[in-house]
């Protein structure tokens, strides 16, 4: 097997002292994230980027990597002890994980919670190693047009599968598009929607955008809430885990079934938020104490957790093997592949052997430590929020404003951060998704050039994007997935039309 | 919840209003691409798709799917609220500190600033005492400084203070 060997090259780039180093540092420094409202995975690594322009690329993917799994580790210790969601993946793990704390079992809703996360992100870490190679070698012979047809599969996905109203979507992931095409034409190199203003000469830059959207907005949010931070004291210890680890077993179908769906909703880029409702959803109808579920069930722990955990890794996928990535943090993640000098997609796993192997293999080795250093650390975690909001509120914001400001430089982007932020804040309140905006910035000049090669091979005829079974396939894909919830909905008044007759 | 200082008017502004307002700018935005994609020009030129071809697509997509959240907008209950005025107060404590704060950061350098947003935070939303508020809005921006400017090797915008200390 040649992706075995690969694998183990890949571990001897990532087993050094320094590495390690800076996988527990990462791991730390994103759980730390993840706990804190307004820092999350996305804009906690578009803050950190700046920071890895002078390391080496290994390195500093393994550090930023790993803040993502601490990030996702993170979202479950707030979300049970304190009952507030860190991140928008562990709302689901609100159900049944605080009401577990309330009841006294913390420990056992932690540990479940840890464990999961860790089941669902190494089956897909194991999927990433399968299969990311085989996608990247099918891609290598893409064109323009398939490159275009896989972009439009994935900002579909997010129409047809998201919860937000269609239209809604839709409006962000233009605006994205449109806020891509502010400044240089990456094609012809002209200048365009500057309307005169040097600010705007070098366009919008997707990291200022996450950091003021979800970090600002969030901060916003967490105000108008007016959050009180009252949680349940946590310990755990080891009895404690190896008495859930013995029961965890049980709820093997459950964990599978969670996995393949976080999985799918990992590539296909609905995200780890909607893997973890959905997850949560299915396992209550399908478990014999589904009546229970919201009461303390540990299995409604169990679900979410390894759903959101699936989806959050095997974002990286179709980021490494299409450079398509499948969630915020994974689009952030991309733009630091792009800054470090290194092309994501099929070619990667040609050129960049050393770097896509290291960064698979630190995928096992982060998210082992990173169980490690969860299971034995969350009092301390716990114990950061209970610092009052009062003072973690303006650190966080000076943090995200010399984050903004390190992207270039540029004070104009610590401005442009607020503006974002506001616009944040209400678009979340008038429930428009942010993922596919945020996405839409990040890959709207790639897109846009795919489709200008298209038309350019074409000669300005359409026709391209189904001129080959393969594109064909790929858009047809994208317009199912486009208009899914017509398509489920007709099916399922075919399927009841035909029952009683 | 009728403690809000408005209690006798309305309790916040109606949700549809607000979403109608962000239909609104959505829609504007659309516009303003469209504007700007006609300016370079949308047609065909010798180098294939001219550079405001695609923008004004998506230009156009943006306002057509803003007219549907408008009229959505438009069809959302009276009663449901946005927020209330005393949410968007704690909001507003918020955003005009950081308003201030990002304009000050060119001209005063951002450590100065920073620590004055912290020590304006702590004292007067937190209600902190002078000892803490001090300790913390010191402490970060030379931590800050020390992790940067001195570890990573990246500056951050300096203003006179640091003229005048000579870093």
């Amino acid at each position: 097997m040649e992706g075995i060997s690969d694998l183990l090259h890949g571990f001897s780039v990532v087993l050094s002292w320094t590495n390690f180093f800076y996988m527990l540092v990462g791991i730390i420094l994103g759980v730390i994230i993840g706990v804190l409202p307004g820092l999350g995975g996305a804009n906690g690594v578009a803050i950190l980027l700046p920071l890895t322009f002078s390391m080496p690329p290994t390195s500093a993917i393994i550090l930023l990597s790993c803040i993502y799994w601490g990030a996702l580790f993170g979202g479950a210790i707030t979300s049970i002890l304190f009952n507030i969601p860190g991140e928008p993946w562990s709302v689901a793990t609100t159900f049944d994980g605080h009401p577990m704390a309330q009841k006294g079992q913390a420990g056992e809703a932690l540990t479940a919670a840890f464990t999961s996360s860790f089941v669902g992100a190494l089956f897909a870490v194991i999927v990433i190693t399968l299969a990311a190679p085989l996608v990247a070698s099918f891609a290598l012979q893409f064109g323009p047009a398939e490159k275009f047809s896989v972009f439009f599969l994935a900002f579909c996905s997010f129409v047809g599968m998201g919860k937000e109203p269609p239209a809604k979507t839709i409006a962000a992931m233009m605006l994205g598009f449109a806020l891509a095409a502010v400044g240089t034409d990456t094609v012809t190199g002209s200048l365009r929607l500057t309307f005169g203003s040097t600010e705007l000469l070098s366009g919008f830059d997707f990291l200022v955008a996450v950091i003021g959207l979800f970090g600002i907005g969030e901060i916003l949010l967490t105000m108008e809430e007016g959050l009180s931070f009252r949680g349940k004291a946590a310990a755990i210890n080891p009895a404690v885990v190896w008495q859930t680890w013995k029961g965890l077993p049980r709820y093997w179908m459950t964990m599978l079934r969670s996995c393949l769906i976080g999985c799918w909703m990992g590539i296909t880029p609905a995200g780890a938020t909607p893997a973890s409702f959905m997850s949560y959803g299915i396992a209550k109808r399908s478990s014999k104490d589904g009546a229970k579920f919201g009461t303390g069930e540990i299995e409604g722990v169990i679900a979410p957790e390894t759903a959101a955990h699936a989806a959050g890794t095997s974002a990286l996928l179709p980021m490494l093997a299409l450079g398509v990535p499948g969630s915020p943090t994974a689009a952030v993640l991309l733009g630091g592949l792009l800054i470090w000098g290194l092309q994501p997609g099929p070619l990667l796993f040609v050129e960049q052997k050393d770097f896509v192997w290291g960064l698979i293999a630190s995928m096992y080795l982060g998210n082992i430590v990173g169980l490690a250093v969860v299971l034995t650390m969350v009092p301390v975690f716990a114990a950061i929020l209970r610092v009052p909001f009062g003072i973690i509120a303006p650190i966080i914001l000076v943090i995200c404003a010399i984050g903004a400001y390190t992207v270039h430089n540029n004070s104009f982007d610590v401005i442009m951060m607020l503006v974002f932020g506001v616009v944040g804040y209400f678009f979340k309140k008038c429930n428009y998704p942010l993922a596919p905006l945020v996405l839409a910035i990040v890959l709207g000049d790639k897109a846009e050039e795919a489709f200008r090669q298209s038309l350019l091979i074409s000669g300005g005829s359409v026709s391209v994007f189904w001129s080959s079974g393969l594109v064909g396939t790929i858009m047809a894909l994208g317009l199912v997935a486009l208009f899914w919830p017509a398509i489920s909905n007709l099916l399922g008044r075919l399927v009841r039309q035909r029952t009683p007759a | 919840m009728s403690n809000s200082p408005r209690a006798s008017g309305s309790p916040g502004p109606r949700q549809r209003t607000v979403e109608a307002g962000v239909a609104l700018f959505v829609l504007a935005l659309g516009v303003i691409t469209i504007v700007g994609s006609l300016q370079v020009g949308i047609g065909w030129g010798d180098e294939g798709p001219k550079s405001g071809f695609f923008p004004f697509w998506v230009g156009l997509i943006v306002v057509l799917a803003s007219v549907v959240n408008f009229v959505r907008a438009l069809a959302i209950a009276p009663g449901r609220l946005f927020a209330e005025w005393s949410q968007l107060a704690e909001v507003r404590k918020v955003v005009i500190p950081m308003a201030i704060y990002v304009s000050a950061v060119p001209w005063l350098g951002i450590y100065l600033s920073s620590g004055l947003l912290i020590a304006g935070f702590m004292r007067w939303l937190g209600r902190y005492g002078w000892p803490l508020t001090l300790c913390i809005s010191l402490a970060l921006p030379i931590l800050t400084y020390v992790t940067f400017e001195r570890w990573f090797l990246v500056p951050l915008p300096k203003g006179p203070i640091e003229d005048w200390l000579g870093l």
